[in-house]
């Protein structure tokens, strides 16, 4: 009975079908009882009304009889929203922007679709962006909505559960083409999805590796240049790996420039100084940086090979 | 106790005639029918807008207007539904009529004021209509006024956004006069609990209107602020939080949603002991209940935001307190029908609409539920499953009630009676309209038809059509109802003083009621609803 495309789907329906199944008893229920009472107790038949004016027991019980049974559909309800909530670890993370008036899918790496492909069976997480106005993602099948709204990180997760097309839609007005921002989600098998997102053409901007934020933000690159320019310090164009002469102690030696050396260079940055570089100029920057951080730095320079660059 | 030596309301002359003895007088029978026509005049502006959005959307793609007509259509139609007529709606009109005459005033506490608000309400309205035609174009951005959009849109909101600032200050008059004339002028004997329930649910609705509109019109003047002078209230880029804008904005909206219903539910109320010649089931339960709904009330407005991103336990706790208010609704509903078993029912027309509304309101109110319930609402949020759950509530409740209630005190209104035939005609006309209009969108809600769409996927046309269609039924029923109404307030048969044996105090004057309703202040002895006064002791529970 219940077999919906994604795993949010069961929760639901049930729902659906307790709130639905309670309130189809009371209406068909109290229009019968009405209509038999307009019947049996019409003037025609009835000349006199008796004159009752309440009960008291009848109070008691028509207002906890539906105050128990308001209670559980609440819980059916909170029941079937709780998982959406819980996203699990391993979900896979896309970006959906929302602007007027189209949907766009970020999978990172600069690769940006304007439909939403998705392995099957695999749980992913959808970050919510809005560019411009609310908008709202709306995948009836899968049973997930959550708004789109500027300034804020909203989110929804779900695992779709069967190969097949289903619509994406905006169910938060948003102007003119509202009615237009619609988009398709593509469930396929999980080794045709490798092999789209592999295709799937770099469009986007590509974010930079963390350790380019850190030498921007640091400031390092002030003082070292990217493109082989002198600036008050060596440039790290070609770098990792290349013969350098230092000199250490006041004694000239030749190294290799590797892991160790830049580490050290980074927190003293005086012991093997480059020949030809004045002492003094750079700071150690133990205080500023912690260890993974500088890992980090080291790891985007060792791309910055004599062959490479 | 009848008696003729007091010109009649409608016949009397003061210092002007005609239309200007009207728009000057301060008498609140005259007030409410001026209300009612005005209401009546942009309903039927409103309605036909609504059937204009029908015919569009009776195929997919474009079939009588482009995408930003229809989107000024849905927002116009919004906008004079809610604020112009529904807000105030049962309490201007028959409030106005029949809150003094029922608790035995001569009038409302201040009758000067009670005319000042019905010109602030016609300025306001007027402003709603105007906002069509000048500046830049429609407003386009519903009646809900979401930011950051309608910060942006190029339309015409500014105006829009001032004239429902303007009716609210309307409404927070006639709130307060109402609470004032509760308090102070009830007849001598008549006690809180002797009060009849239609006063009842005006007490309730007054405080709401009270308390609650000043918030939706600082929001107002709020976004107002953001689109002159760049103030970021509400706009990201302005540092403004867009969330906010929907906390007030239904912080207002949902207890306003009360504001519409509790004086229907109020309508029907004074209509079931009548015509089944009994005392109301429940007195108390009906009166406190109208209280808690009022109260409990302000507290669910997150129910309108489950999906916006608001925190884990706020969802809970709106969904949890939104279950909780459906409880005194339930208990009214089990009360009104207890009303009526054992009764001597007659089953006149205004007893026929108020039924309809205990049906339509229950399909409103379990729909409702659904909306509630957080797993349901992700699937139904935005979608037309809203649509046809409010215009379950608001038309088959409120709307319904209404026709109930101008069914119900017509002959005292014009002192003369209306067909009966054509009533029942219109009845089974509207009827079925209405469900053939609004239940498909239920269906097609779940299926995932987002609201406020211009275009929709080919998969939803068969519910679109069968609500196309309805729509026109629909609109026919009106015509015959406006018909019957309009024809016979004139030219009906005169009605007597108390043509459905009622036994509340209008219904002890003549028909049309005399200029200051009452010769003499009657002096109150018995319960209300008292038809029997040898009623059985043994069995007055409440
Ligand atoms: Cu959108
Ligand atoms: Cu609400």
């Amino acid at each position: 009975m219940f077999n919906g495309a994604s795993n949010l789907a069961e929760g639901v329906d049930k729902t659906f079908v307790f709130i639905f199944i309670i309130a189809f008893i009371f209406i068909i229920g109290l229009t019968v009882f009405m209509i038999y009472t307009l019947v049996k107790y019409s003037r025609k038949k009835n000349q006199k009304a008796k004159q009752f004016r309440g009960s008291v027991k009848l109070e008691i019980l028509w207002t906890v009889i539906p105050l128990v049974l308001v209670i559980l559909m609440f819980y059916y309800g909170w029941v079937g929203f709780a998982p959406m909530r819980q996203v699990p670890d391993d979900a896979m993370r896309i970006t959906a922007i929302g602007r007027m008036w189209e949907w766009e899918f970020d999978y990172g790496d600069g690769k940006l679709s304007s439909e939403l492909v998705l392995p099957v069976n695999k749980p992913v997480r959808l970050d919510l962006v809005s560019e411009d106005v609310n908008h709202s993602l709306f995948i009836p099948a899968f049973r997930v909505k959550e708004d789109v709204v500027p300034g804020y990180d909203n989110y929804l997760w779900f695992t779709p559960y069967y190969i097949g097309d289903y619509e994406i839609l905006c169910t938060e007005y948003c102007g003119l083409l509202h009615s237009s921002m619609v988009s398709k989600t593509k469930v396929v098998e999980e080794d045709k999805f490798e092999e789209w997102l592999a295709n799937l053409e770099a469009r986007g901007d590509i974010p930079d590796p963390p350790g380019l934020v850190l030498l921007k933000e640091t400031g390092c690159l002030a003082c070292h240049s990217d493109d082989g320019s002198r600036l008050v310090g060596p440039s790290f164009k070609g770098i990792y790996g290349m013969e350098r002469i230092v000199v250490s102690d006041g004694e000239e030696r030749t190294i290799t420039i590797d892991d160790d050396y830049l580490r050290s260079s980074i927190i003293e940055p005086d012991r093997d100084l480059v020949k030809g570089y004045n002492k003094g100029l750079m700071q150690s920057y133990r205080k500023e940086l912690n260890d993974d951080e500088i890992d980090q730095i080291i790891e985007y320079l060792s791309t910055f090979t004599p062959e490479g660059n | 106790m009848v008696n003729t030596s007091q010109e009649n309301y409608l016949e009397y002359r003061g210092r002007f005639k005609g239309l200007m003895g009207w728009l000057t007088s301060t008498d609140h029978k005259r007030i409410g029918l001026m209300y009612m026509y005005a209401i009546m005049f942009f309903f039927i502006i409103a309605a036909l807008l609504g059937l204009l959005m029908r015919i569009e959307k009776i195929a997919p793609g474009q079939t009588i207007m482009d995408a930003q007509t229809y989107n000024g259509v849905f927002t116009i139609h919004g906008i004079i539904m809610i604020f112009i007529i529904v807000i105030p709606g049962l309490a201007a009109v028959f409030g106005n009529f029949f809150l003094p005459i029922m608790i035995g005033a001569k009038d409302v506490a201040f009758p000067k004021l009670n005319l000042l608000s019905w010109y602030i309400y016609i300025a306001g309205a007027i402003m709603g209509i105007l906002s069509q035609f000048i500046g830049g174009g429609a407003p386009d951005t519903g009646w809900t006024f979401y930011v950051p959009y309608s910060a942006e849109s190029g339309t015409n909101v500014m105006f829009a956004l001032l004239a429902a600032f303007v009716l609210g200050f309307s409404s927070i008059l006639t709130g307060l006069n109402f609470i004032v004339t509760i308090h102070r002028l009830r007849a001598p004997g008549m006690t809180w609990f002797k009060m009849p329930l239609f006063p009842w649910s005006l007490y309730a609705t007054a405080w709401i209107q009270v308390l609650a509109t000043p918030i939706i019109g600082i929001t107002l003047l709020m976004v107002i602020a953001e689109r002159t002078l760049n103030i970021g209230f509400f706009d990201p880029a302005l540092g403004g939080d867009p969330l906010l804008f929907q906390h007030l904005f239904w912080i207002y909206s949902h207890p306003a949603v009360y504001v519409m219903i509790l004086p229907a539910m109020g309508v029907v109320t004074e209509i079931f002991p009548t015509f089944s010649q009994k005392p109301v089931f429940g007195y108390g339960a009906i009166a406190i209940s109208s209280l808690a709904i009022a109260l409990v009330g302000y507290f669910v407005w997150g129910h309108h935001m489950f999906t916006t991103g608001i925190s884990y336990w706020s969802r809970w706790f709106f969904s949890f307190l939104t279950f909780i208010v459906a409880v005194p609704s339930a208990i009214k509903v089990f009360n009104w029908i207890s009303t009526m078993y054992g009764g001597s029912i007659d089953l006149k027309p205004p007893l026929l609409y108020a039924i309809s509304f205990i049906f339509l309101f229950m399909i409103g109110g379990f729909t409702g539920l659904t909306l509630g319930a957080l797993a349901t609402n992700v699937q139904t949020h935005d979608t037309t499953f809203v649509v046809a759950h409010f215009h379950y509530i608001i038309f088959g409740g409120m709307g319904f009630a209404f026709f109930a209630g101008i069914h119900y005190w017509f002959p005292k209104i014009y002192g003369r009676m209306y067909s009966n035939r054509l009533a029942y005609i219109a009845w089974g006309i509207l009827f079925v309209g209405f469900n053939l209009l609004y239940f498909p969108l239920f269906v097609i809600g779940i299926q995932g038809m987002p609201r406020r769409y211009f275009d929709y996927l080919p998969q939803f046309q068969t519910g679109h059509v069968i609500s196309s269609i309805g729509a026109f039924i629909l609109v026919a029923g009106l015509v015959v109802m406006f018909y019957n109404l309009i024809y016979y307030r004139r030219k009906g048969e005169i009605a007597s003083a108390n043509p459905w044996k009622g036994v509340t105090l209008e219904w002890q004057i003549p028909s049309p009621p005399p200029l200051e309703n009452f010769e003499e202040i009657p002096v109150i002895k018995d319960k209300p609803y008292t038809f029997d006064n040898k009623e059985e002791k043994a069995s007055t529970g409440n």
